[in-house]
């Protein structure tokens, strides 16, 4: 679906994209990570022609991005990270001039328009304009919009970026029920829980290069175990605790006055605690997320 | 390869038209508030002009004011109607409801889009210069069959400042320099091309300079078609802004890419 090998892309002497190579199956459903300025949207920019690579190469749907962009566009939907609807329209009439940007003739697009508007539930909006749409509903348009021409490959740019809880839901589900369909998503995200629900496959990308690639809960694992032990003790044991705990970690992480400690099992490490006689002021077992490993992957730095 | 080639390679006829058809679908839409009043501007200062001016002023080269004005206002209300669609409408298009990057995510192609563009911004003008020429035809203040030849033209005029307007956009980053296209260039033209005075009242270097600019070739046409003053100069002017349009037309389409596909 997508082969890259060596992708590069360099801004006026700045390398955003430092020779990644990655591939996405038929079907499978990919989520880019990373902190701001890691290079996630240039490198989905360069999957539909907005940003030719500057070296490397880059074949999607088996066509190259240099060569036959035109053609690989008529086979894939893009959302973008800013809605960028037509004002002026609406929503039924942004999607037939969408439609038409396709070449699909007037009658065909009828009953598409009809079946995507049922599906992204805006059939009771098809004639209200776009600018008074609530945030919810103008993601869903656009989504709309982006499945006109039945693609073969939906890129989505922070998809729910913004969105409240219950749009944020509905969007995810529309979006399972697409791979049913057997389309092929990549997307980009900030959300680890977004990432987990609906990505097969994750990468995380940091100032241009990818560091760690796998399905959510192999990279929990591998990275720092299953589980997460959070726990505070009385001041002056903190050293103690730490020396007990470190080696029976897989990683851990201080956070102002408390400790998280990652391992397999949390249990372990909180019945070493108690046989010690630690004085706890809190503690909590939880599963390790996938923001955790991001965090571990990417520091906590800050990017803007 | 030469940019300019593989420019023109990039257009595809099909894509142009979509990204016209998008503009031609919007206008019809918002038609009666955002778009009529453009028209009634040329009647407004043909009849203040005209007539309380033209009271007072002399005939012109054996024309009465308003007959000599008539024409001149055909020529800039070409300028004015297509000169806006390509600066202040496309840039608010490109920058603010990134339609560009909506339009560019389909199968057309950044030079589809920019041609498409212009091809709106000579149409709205074409729009507005056509129902210009039907008013001052009514009123009598066209003089000759020659002024069919207009028909045609008048599109060509109108893809002139289209493209000249859109050369500007897509070397600007902020709105604001539009203040700057307008009152340093558009102004200066609408005032000094020969609408309102002949330019023969101006000192020569003035005169000199009025010859490399695209209205007063654009005015002297519409005057001597609509008046059926046939003479060399006219066919000369012809040829200069059919020419002009035709070298200048895949410019802001090559800078146009260079600014938006990095």
């Amino acid at each position: 679906m997508v082969v890259a090998e060596n992708l590069t892309k360099v801004f006026d002497g700045l390398t955003a994209v430092k020779g990644i190579s990655f591939t996405v199956e038929r079907g499978e459903r990919v989520g880019f990570l990373g902190p701001n300025g890691a290079g996630k949207t240039t490198t989905i920019r360069m999957l539909y022609g907005m940003s030719p690579p500057t070296a490397g190469s880059l074949v999607v749907l088996g066509l190259d991005v240099r060569d036959d962009i035109r053609d690989i566009k008529r086979r894939i939907g893009v959302v973008p990270q800013e809605t960028n609807l037509d004002t002026d329209l609406s929503v039924r009439e942004n999607l037939e001039v969408y439609a038409n940007y396709f070449g699909i003739p007037k009658k065909a697009a009828g009953g598409r328009l009809h079946e995507l508007l049922a599906f992204m539930q805006l059939e009771e909006r098809a004639n209200t304009m776009v600018d008074t749409l609530s945030g919810g509903m103008k993601r869903r348009l656009l989504l709309a919009r982006a499945l006109l021409n039945n693609p073969e490959l939906l890129i989505l740019d922070e998809p729910t970026t913004g969105l409240d809880p219950q749009a944020r839901h509905l969007i995810w589900d529309r979006l399972k029920s697409l791979q049913e369909q057997n389309v092929t998503l990549v997307l980009t995200t900030h959300y680890m829980d977004e990432a987990s629900q609906l990505c097969d496959r994750i990468i995380i990308m940091d100032e241009g290069s990818i560091i760690a690639e796998g399905n959510p809960l192999d990279l929990i694992e591998t990275h720092i175990g299953g589980e997460a032990l959070e726990i505070r003790v009385a001041e002056g044991q903190r050293e103690a605790l730490q020396e007990l705990l470190v080696p029976k970690s897989e990683y851990y992480e201080v956070q102002h006055d408390t400790y998280v400690f990652f391992a397999l099992a949390a249990d372990e490490l909180m019945r070493a605690v108690k046989d010690a006689g630690f004085e706890i002021e809190y503690a909590l077992k939880r599963r390790s997320t996938l923001e955790d490993v991001f965090l571990k992957l990417t520091g906590r730095r800050l990017r803007d | 390869m030469n940019p300019l080639i593989k420019t023109a390679r990039s257009i595809s006829p099909a894509g142009v038209i979509r990204m016209w058809y998008r503009n031609w679908k919007i206008f019809r839409k918002v038609f009666w508030f955002a778009a009529a009043p453009n028209f009634l501007e040329p009647v407004i200062y043909l009849t203040a002009l005209g007539i309380g001016l033209g009271l007072l002023v002399r005939d012109i080269e054996g024309l009465s004011y308003v007959q000599f004005l008539a024409p001149g206002l055909l020529g800039s209300t070409v300028m004015y109607a297509s000169s806006f669609e390509t600066t202040y409408s496309s840039f608010i298009r490109m920058k603010y409801e990134k339609t560009y990057d909506a339009v560019l995510a389909t199968p057309l192609s950044i030079e589809d889009v920019i041609a498409g563009e212009i091809l709106w911004g000579a149409t709205r003008g074409y729009i507005n210069a056509l129902t210009f020429l039907g008013v001052i035809a009514v009123f009598g203040y066209v003089d000759s069959a020659a002024a069919l030849l207009l028909i045609p033209l008048l599109f060509v005029f109108a893809a002139l400042f289209a493209i000249v307007g859109m050369i500007y956009t897509a070397l600007v980053s902020n709105i604001n320099l539009f203040n700057y296209y307008f009152t340093l260039f558009i102004t200066p033209l609408f005032l000094f091309s020969g609408i309102f005075f002949p330019i023969s009242t101006l000192p020569a270097w003035a005169q000199k300079l009025a010859l490399f600019t695209p209205l007063y070739h654009v005015v002297l046409v519409c005057r001597g078609l609509t008046l059926g003053r046939l003479d060399q100069d006219v066919f000369t002017s012809i040829f200069i802004t059919v020419a002009l349009t035709a070298v200048l037309f895949l410019i802001p389409i090559a800078i146009m890419r260079r600014r938006l596909i990095k």
